[in-house]
């Protein structure tokens, strides 16, 4: 080691010596609590573009898909599909993208780092998951329920020009209307947990898609005794059965169909807190 | 000692943040029956046990403490007259140890971050500082041992933002959101108003881009965003990691200037740095580590006396009589050159003596010492786990300071 020169400086300001000024008291009301959280988490929802983005797509494809799908049945024999469906044709897409701003808002968080930011103002880590899935089921519902209907409204007025439309007053109409705002809702969880869960946005995107459109085909591959026996049970078609109107074959009455959906996200949301209070950040 | 005299005794206050608001709020003096029972757990006996299922559905169970939460702090005896009246809140990590797969990160840590002065974390990368500070703040789980704020764990403080303001390593901003809605996103979870969010912006200098997106800051713009932060809710311990990470020179003089401005109100500034030099100019004690290991915990001034070798180097055509003539048992003496003598043992001025008894011709006597970023390199080499094979470059830093010497 050749010597050289130079002792960095050692600060010339002393601080010891000299009582520390005394601070402004500290204001009580200053603390966490729950309805804060909520308040964080809105505040971190609607400032991103994406969320704005995505929510719109959903809009337009719950509304656009229905009334291009009603327009479409002009040359269609009546009786391949029901009106109804026609009109929520939309939302078998919808239910794409809602899962993927569910798994955005959660692993946006992890890829940017902002997670440390938010476990640190609220270290014990749980209330934020469950903002998250409050204030996201809220917004979801909100924007929803006046699309289904909006979509059921559009196509019904595009079919009724052929004589195809369904009232809205027929027997288990509204609870197909409002069944879809239920569903895509309950998927748009579905995907947030799956997020939470995987922490990146490839991986938790890739799941939900194989989780609600490549697995329930692929089960069409088995022989139809298995398929049949586990098909109504899957996520996508038990949530799914709550917009029938007419009984189908293998599938569940409507409203046991939303509570297996239900179930699925309850399961999945169980896992990631779990997971979030055991591991690291 | 009655409960009125607690009331300005830092140690109680420290160990019992829980009924601060009561013991500096001067409206009525704590019981001793009230100073026992945290506030929390008053509002948790009140409650249904509905209330309280709901309760710890929402927050989860409690975290059990892994170590006593009593209070160890004492306060030093030089340290009593600074904080009478005082606030104060100090970070203890005991036996900390995390180990990633088979990396062991930080092991077995033991240190405590005092009031008062700038605490300086320094080591070489993957010395374990930021793991230890993420331990800190309740983001990663120890495998073993603890880390306390005032003698609690970090997830049980009601306000946490009031208790640590961080800033971690890289960024830990959402890049979409705008400084202003990042900050105020953080300041909502604990009623933090608006008002001290358009405040910090102006401490860092942000108000011009608060609304932008974060994601097109530069690099320093995003450390003082992150400075922001950390300073939002006006907290007792502040806890920097590489502050002056991509800082222009203006700003890593503002916060210096900033930090030991804190510290001298008395709260606990703790800040990492694999620069020696950078720690030299802000901290006043250091806790150096490598490998997961604290190496040394003592102030900057003891380590300057520990590793400062006086060492005078003289530069002579008569070299070796002067040699001769200063030898003794305990000065030692290397030749570098013919010419050049490096002399441990004693001053310039009884070399430059020594020289004028023999008639010595000295064409230059320039006292050296060891520079504390050599010290630092020396003490961490071992430990450094990074370490590049040793490469003889040459000094220009010491090449200046002999022209301007």
């Amino acid at each position: 080691m050749s010597a050289t020169e130079i002792t960095a400086g050692v600060p010339t300001e002393i601080t010891a010596g000299v009582p520390a000024a005394p601070r402004a008291s500290r204001d009580p009301a200053v603390r966490l609590t729950f309805p804060r959280i909520m308040r964080s988490e809105w505040i971190k929802l609607y400032s991103l573009r994406s969320t704005r983005w995505s929510l719109l797509v959903t809009l337009v494809l719950t509304i656009g898909l229905g009334g291009l799908a009603a327009l479409a049945r002009e040359s269609h024999p009546r009786g391949v599909l029901d009106p109804l469906s026609t009109s929520l044709t939309g939302v078998q897409f919808a239910i794409l993208s809602v899962g993927v701003l569910g798994v955005l808002l959660i692993s946006g968080e992890y890829s940017t780092g902002m997670i440390r930011s938010t476990m640190s103002a609220v270290p014990k880590r749980l209330p934020v998951l469950w903002s998250k899935l409050g204030v996201y089921a809220a917004v979801e519902l909100v924007i929803l329920l006046p699309a289904v209907f909006a979509a059921f409204f559009v196509g019904q007025a595009i079919l009724s020009g052929k004589h195809l439309n369904i009232a809205l007053s027929t027997p288990g109409v509204p609870r197909a209307v409002v069944g879809a705002a239920l569903f895509l809702t309950l998927g748009g969880l579905f995907a947030m947990a799956l997020g939470a869960i995987l922490r990146n946005a490839a991986g938790a995107i890739s799941a939900y898609v194989a989780i609600m459109f490549v697995i329930p085909s692929l089960l069409g591959l088995l022989p139809s005794s298995i398929s049949n026996a586990i098909a109504p049970y899957l996520p996508a078609k038990a949530g799914g059965a709550i917009m029938d109107i007419t009984h189908k074959a293998n599938t569940l009455s409507p409203w046991a169909g939303l509570a297996v959906l239900s179930a699925w996200t309850a399961a999945l949301i169980a896992i990631a807190a779990v997971q979030l209070r055991r591991r690291d950040v | 000692m009655h409960a009125g005299g607690r009331r300005f005794d830092p140690v109680w206050l420290h160990c019992n943040r829980h009924v601060e608001s009561a013991a500096l709020g001067g409206a009525r003096t704590p019981s001793l029956t009230a100073s026992r029972v945290p506030r929390a757990r008053v509002s948790s006996e009140r409650m249904s046990s509905v209330g309280r299922f709901i309760r710890s559905l929402i927050w989860g169970p409690a975290d059990r403490p892994r170590i006593n939460p009593r209070c160890s702090f004492s306060l030093l005896s030089s340290e009593k007259a600074l904080f009478s009246n005082q606030r104060i809140s100090v970070i203890e990590v005991s036996h900390l140890t995390k180990r990633y797969g088979e990396k062991l990160a930080v092991n077995d840590m033991t240190f405590t971050v005092r009031p008062g002065v700038v605490t300086g974390f320094l080591g070489p990368n993957g010395a374990g500082k930021s793991t230890t500070m993420r331990l800190i703040l309740g983001l990663d789980r120890p495998t073993s041992g603890a880390a306390t704020i005032s003698g609690r764990p970090y997830q049980e403080f009601s306000a946490p933002l009031q208790e640590v303001g961080a800033l971690l390593e890289a960024r830990s901003v959402h890049t979409g959101r705008s400084a202003y809605n990042h900050l105020l996103a953080m300041a909502q979870t604990h009623g933090i108003p608006r008002a001290r969010v358009r405040e910090v912006i102006s401490m860092v200098g942000l108000d011009a881009v608060a609304q932008q997106r974060a994601g097109g800051f530069s690099l320093g713009m995003g450390q003082r965003l992150g400075i922001a932060a950390a300073l939002l809710g006006d907290p007792e311990v502040i806890m920097l990691d590489e502050p002056t990470n991509g800082l222009d020179p203006e700003g890593i003089h503002w916060i210096r200037d900033l930090l030991r401005r804190m510290a001298a109100e008395g709260r606990t500034v703790f800040l990492s740095s694999h620069l020696m030099s950078e720690m030299s100019l802000t901290a006043e004690h250091l806790v150096i580590v490598g490998r997961g290991r604290v190496l040394r915990d003592m102030p900057l001034e003891d380590f300057v006396a520990e590793w400062s070798r006086n060492v005078v180097r003289v530069i002579s055509p008569q070299a070796s009589e002067l040699r001769s003539a200063i030898l003794a048992p305990d000065v030692r003496v290397t030749a570098s050159s013919p010419s050049v003598l490096d002399v441990e043992g004693l001053s310039s001025q009884q070399v430059g003596e020594a020289a004028a008894r023999i008639g010595a011709v000295l064409h230059e006597l320039i006292p050296q010492k060891t520079s504390l970023e050599e010290a630092f390199m020396q003490l961490t080499q071992e430990e450094s786990e990074y370490r590049a094979d040793r490469v003889e470059t040459p000094d220009a830093e010491f090449e200046l300071e002999r022209v301007a010497a």
